[in-house]
């Protein structure tokens, strides 16, 4: 249906705003926010397309990528707050 | 009924992507980081939301669609999390908000 | 007990994802499903916290409430984002959770940052600092109505 290729299209335009902040971005935060942001987008991405294709199977990866999206965000938060991945979250942050 | 049905699904679909395109122009267009945040918490939640549930129109009572409601259940447990440590870290690293009822607070973006 | 009905959630997400239904495939998810449970029984991490099941079918409400605020306050920022000189006012301030159990506060400070408009900045003990967009949202947290229904989830009136 025609539909999906319009919001696919959609889609598209809104990532490629979000790596126009991903490059603006005055601070390195905001570039994680659209990171952030362009892996949601992707995982909705990745739906429609299952959906373009005839071929829903392409959820599973849409789930997949749901899941890794987040946790690449919080390591890369991690390693940002503490500069190491080693060490638990509940240690104090003095290192602002 | 299967008119309706597309019908349904053109709606929801075209609803999400008029706010997946006001996400990424409220990206651009905002003046600091934790509106921002606001602007990517409307692309995690509402947009998400409408265009798996016009999508899981289409596919009918399958398993497609028991995905497609596990697929908005992660993303709505998983996105403020990553929200709130997005916020929290720049917070932590002294990145200040820039507000306009509150004239005695630092209006200056620090690079963290 | 818990690790029993830990299983038994394991089990059912396996067999919703699959899809496949032979024999073999079947007995693998069995075995990795009670992989997984025996691991985390033996990492003691099946606690009141990692598996809430207590919570039953009120969760259930408060997240169809929390869907519709969530409507409405997506339509708040859209128009944020459209007309920022008219609607743009940011504010940060602090709100007293008045959940006792971590579990209660997480809840809480996660459906305010779930809502577009408000976004938790710091949560220390009870108190959860918001960065809110608009008045209105702002006006939402500090009335209170999402705490009081978090609170009654949790059942600690």
């Amino acid at each position: 249906m025609m539909i999906y290729a319009i919001t696919a299209i959609a889609i598209l335009i809104s990532i490629a705003l979000a790596l126009t902040r991903a490059i603006l971005g005055p601070t390195s935060y905001d570039r994680i926010l659209s990171a952030n942001a362009i892996g949601t987008k992707t995982v909705l991405l990745i739906g429609v397309m299952g959906f373009l294709a005839g071929r829903p199977d392409f959820l599973d990866l849409a789930l997949v990528y749901a899941l890794v999206n987040f946790i690449g965000t919080l390591a890369v938060l991690k390693y940002f707050k503490f500069g190491t991945l080693r060490g638990t979250l509940s240690k104090p942050a003095d290192n602002s | 009924m299967d008119l309706i049905l597309d019908i349904a699904t053109w709606v929801l679909l075209l609803a999400g992507s008029a706010l997946l395109l006001i996400t990424g122009l409220g990206l651009l267009r905002l003046p600091d980081l934790y509106t921002r945040i606001h602007a990517g918490g409307m692309a995690d939640t509402l947009a998400t939301f409408l265009i798996f549930v016009g999508l899981s129109l289409q596919s009918g009572f399958s398993l497609v669609s028991v995905k497609l409601l596990l697929v908005i259940v992660f993303i709505f447990f998983t996105s403020p999390t990553a929200s709130y440590a997005l916020a929290q870290a720049s917070f932590v690293a002294g990145l200040k908000p820039k507000l306009d009822g509150f004239g005695d607070r630092d209006q200056t973006k620090e690079d963290a | 007990m818990k690790t029993i009905s830990l299983f038994l959630v394991l089990m059912a997400v396996w067999l919703l994802l699959s899809g496949h239904y032979t024999p073999l495939i079947t007995g693998f998810g069995v075995v990795s499903c009670l992989l997984s449970a025996l691991i985390a029984y033996r990492m003691d991490v099946i606690d009141h916290e990692g598996h809430p099941i207590y919570l039953g079918p009120r969760i259930i409400f408060y997240w169809g409430w929390l869907v519709g605020e969530i409507f409405k306050a997506n339509i708040d920022v859209a128009k944020c984002v459209l007309f920022p000189k008219k609607f743009l006012r940011p504010s940060m301030f602090t709100v007293v959770a008045s959940q006792k159990s971590d579990l209660g506060r997480v809840i809480y400070a996660n459906s305010i940052t779930l809502t577009p408009g408000t976004v938790t900045v710091d949560l220390d003990d009870d108190k959860v600092m918001v960065h809110a967009m608009t008045t209105g949202s702002a006006d939402g947290v500090k009335g209170g109505d999402m705490d009081r229904r978090v609170t009654k989830v949790m059942r600690e009136t």
